[in-house]
């Protein structure tokens, strides 16, 4: 038989058949679909519209995590068809606000991403979850209709891209650093249509929370979905949430790749995103100029998890917020706000003087939680670089990881952690 | 068959220049496509007219699997998409709610302005104002099934019906 990569025996099982190539068209089984906010009040018009069936009640998720707590009227009135919705159906894969985390952080704290899954979500940062071995793609709220109706989706079989990182990665550098090199090599179209495939040593010693950053901004170069097969890494962290129960797949040995890429991961510094796309980097040396600052944002579905913060709280310690710069530090999930606030992260957050705010994906967007006026730069740990991202359309967005992003707001421009760490 | 004029624009016009988040607390065609391109150009509602295309670059409508982006662009007026390449799940949003999208490299040759009759079984288009003619990717197989049978929705319908 012929050679698969893991994407497509993931696929292929959902199909129910033995192999699957790429470019075929196929109708799969979905382990899992979900939307949130802003996305869920199309997908509950779609299966209203069906006659409100839902083929399986526990393949479902509704995660209220963009404009809440209800950021205006509007915002409201979504939450609200969500929340009736729930009711009235007796969904039980819901959260209200005081409960709810960002989705892509949630999902896989609370258990509900396996490797071996097929999972789609009303959101492009749904590929998250590939850092579990489980195939997992955003889509658009007629196709979570879809699949909340049916139970199953259509999907084009992708080719897949290899990316291999082997070697040790340098004090600073993180999972982040790494899909902003890759995105960075191959442009915001680099994978369009494919499948990213993650391995290497580096990819090896990530912890999950990296990995999830690196699958998170699969999208960002046009991937379909991002991937590291599962390991001991997964398996412990799994085993934690007592979860035990799934199958590992693995590519073949000679399985068809469209590229390949290698890169050595000590060669990887701190990366910065410069406006307007994400493929714009520069490594952290490399900037010679002095980028001043407005906000600096630690946070979102890449960046809000327990490491990410932890990793701020050593640059911010004994430190402050420059004069007349906003720091704005969101954990994803509330079990990450509590460990934070155990482990007395608050404490030094509140120390420099940075706001701390309940789960919510918020400024990410430009929702609500920190917006930029006119004129203003940001520097941040989400995914997206875009024009008018965080607010107004003549302010520029910079992403890197969480410990440049906490050093730049010590210093009020751009800047090496090294610089400012005490 | 569809007669329509050209907005042009550039590469990587991506999900938040279509339509901003902050215009995302509602999924109402009619708000949606008051802000259409808005963050592209904020004059182009107001320009464009029922009917008239958008010819653009690489990678049109990259970024956010948000649906209100191509019914932003529906709910406006456009009656299609002509881009060198699309962004996979803006392609496939588009087909579910019936924007006609259309894959062609040579849109360097299609200027503002400039009126085309695209036949969207076919994928030609011929461009008047320049006495050009051009063969943008046929509809996929797939595709075409799907929007024979009236597209996501009633693909949906038929499948509960046959108890699926």
């Amino acid at each position: 038989m012929e050679k698969m990569t893991i994407s497509q025996k993931i696929l292929a099982r959902h199909a129910d058949k033995e192999y699957v190539k790429s470019g075929e068209i196929i109708l799969a089984d979905v382990d899992l679909a979900f939307a949130n906010d802003v996305t869920a009040p199309i997908v509950i018009k779609f299966v209203n519209d069906l006659g409100g069936v839902i083929a399986d009640k526990n393949k479902i998720a509704l995660v209220p995590d963009h404009f809440t707590p209800n950021k205006d009227i509007n915002s409201a009135n979504q939450c609200k068809i969500m929340r009736d919705f729930v009711k009235q159906n007796n969904i039980q894969h819901y959260w209200e606000s005081g409960e709810v985390g960002i989705e892509h952080a949630l999902l896989p704290e609370q258990g509900y991403i396996k490797p071996g899954m097929l999972i789609v979500g009303a959101d492009s940062h749904t590929c998250t979850h590939g850092a579990f071995g489980a195939f997992a793609t955003g889509m658009g709220s007629s196709d979570v209709g879809f699949a909340f109706a049916t139970g199953k989706s259509w999907f084009r079989v992708p080719e897949s891209i290899k990316f291999i990182i082997n070697g040790k990665k340098n004090k600073w550098t993180t999972g982040k650093d790494f899909i902003l090199k890759i995105i960075g090599t191959i442009g915001v179209d680099g994978a369009l249509y494919k499948s990213m495939e993650f391995c290497g040593s580096a990819i090896s010693e990530l912890s999950m929370d990296e990995r999830m950053t690196m699958c998170n901004m699969a999208i960002e170069a046009g991937g379909k979905n991002g991937i590291i097969a599962a390991d001991e890494t997964t398996i412990n962290y799994l085993k934690e949430r007592n979860i035990t129960n799934f199958e590992i797949f693995y590519s073949d040995e000679d399985a068809q790749y469209a590229k390949v890429f290698e890169f050595d991961a000590s060669s990887i510094e701190p990366q910065v995103a410069f406006p307007h796309l994400p493929e714009n980097t520069k490594g952290i040396s490399e900037i010679k100029d002095d980028i001043k600052i407005d906000q600096a944002f630690i946070g979102s579905c890449t960046n809000g998890r327990i490491s990410d913060l932890r990793v701020a709280a050593s640059v911010l310690k004994n430190n402050k917020v420059a004069k007349y710069v906003r720091l704005i530090i969101i954990p994803a999930t509330v079990e990450i706000y509590r460990q934070a606030m155990r482990e007395g992260l608050f404490d030094i957050f509140l120390d420099a003087g940075a706001v701390v705010s309940t789960p919510t994906c918020g400024p990410c967007l430009g929702g609500h939680m920190g917006i930029l006026a006119d004129g203003e730069v940001a520097i941040s740990t989400s995914n997206r670089n875009f024009v008018g991202r965080m607010g107004s359309p003549k302010s520029f967005v910079y992403l890197a990881n969480p410990a440049v992003v906490a050093a730049s707001a010590v210093a009020g421009k751009i800047i090496d952690p090294n610089e400012v760490v005490k | 068959m569809i007669i329509a004029k050209v907005w042009k624009f550039g590469d990587n016009i991506d999900t938040d220049l279509i339509i901003p988040a902050r215009y995302l607390n509602t999924s109402d065609e009619y708000e949606l496509a008051k802000h259409c391109m808005e963050d592209a150009d904020p004059d182009f509602v107001k320009k464009a007219q029922k009917g008239d295309c958008i010819v653009s670059g690489f990678n049109f409508g990259s970024g956010s699997s948000r649906e209100h982006a191509p019914i932003a662009i529906k709910a406006a007026g456009i009656s299609c998409v002509i881009a060198k390449s699309f962004a996979r799940i803006f392609y496939r949003n588009a087909f579910n709610i019936g924007l006609t999208i259309l894959e062609l490299p040579e849109t360097d040759k299609i200027n503002e302005g400039d009126i085309l009759e695209i036949d969207t079984q076919t994928g030609k288009i011929v461009n008047k104002t320049k006495n050009e003619t051009y063969q943008a990717t046929p509809i996929p197989q797939f595709m075409q099934e799907l929007i024979e049978s009236g597209g996501l929705f009633n693909y949906a319908k038929k499948m509960i019906q046959k108890g699926v």
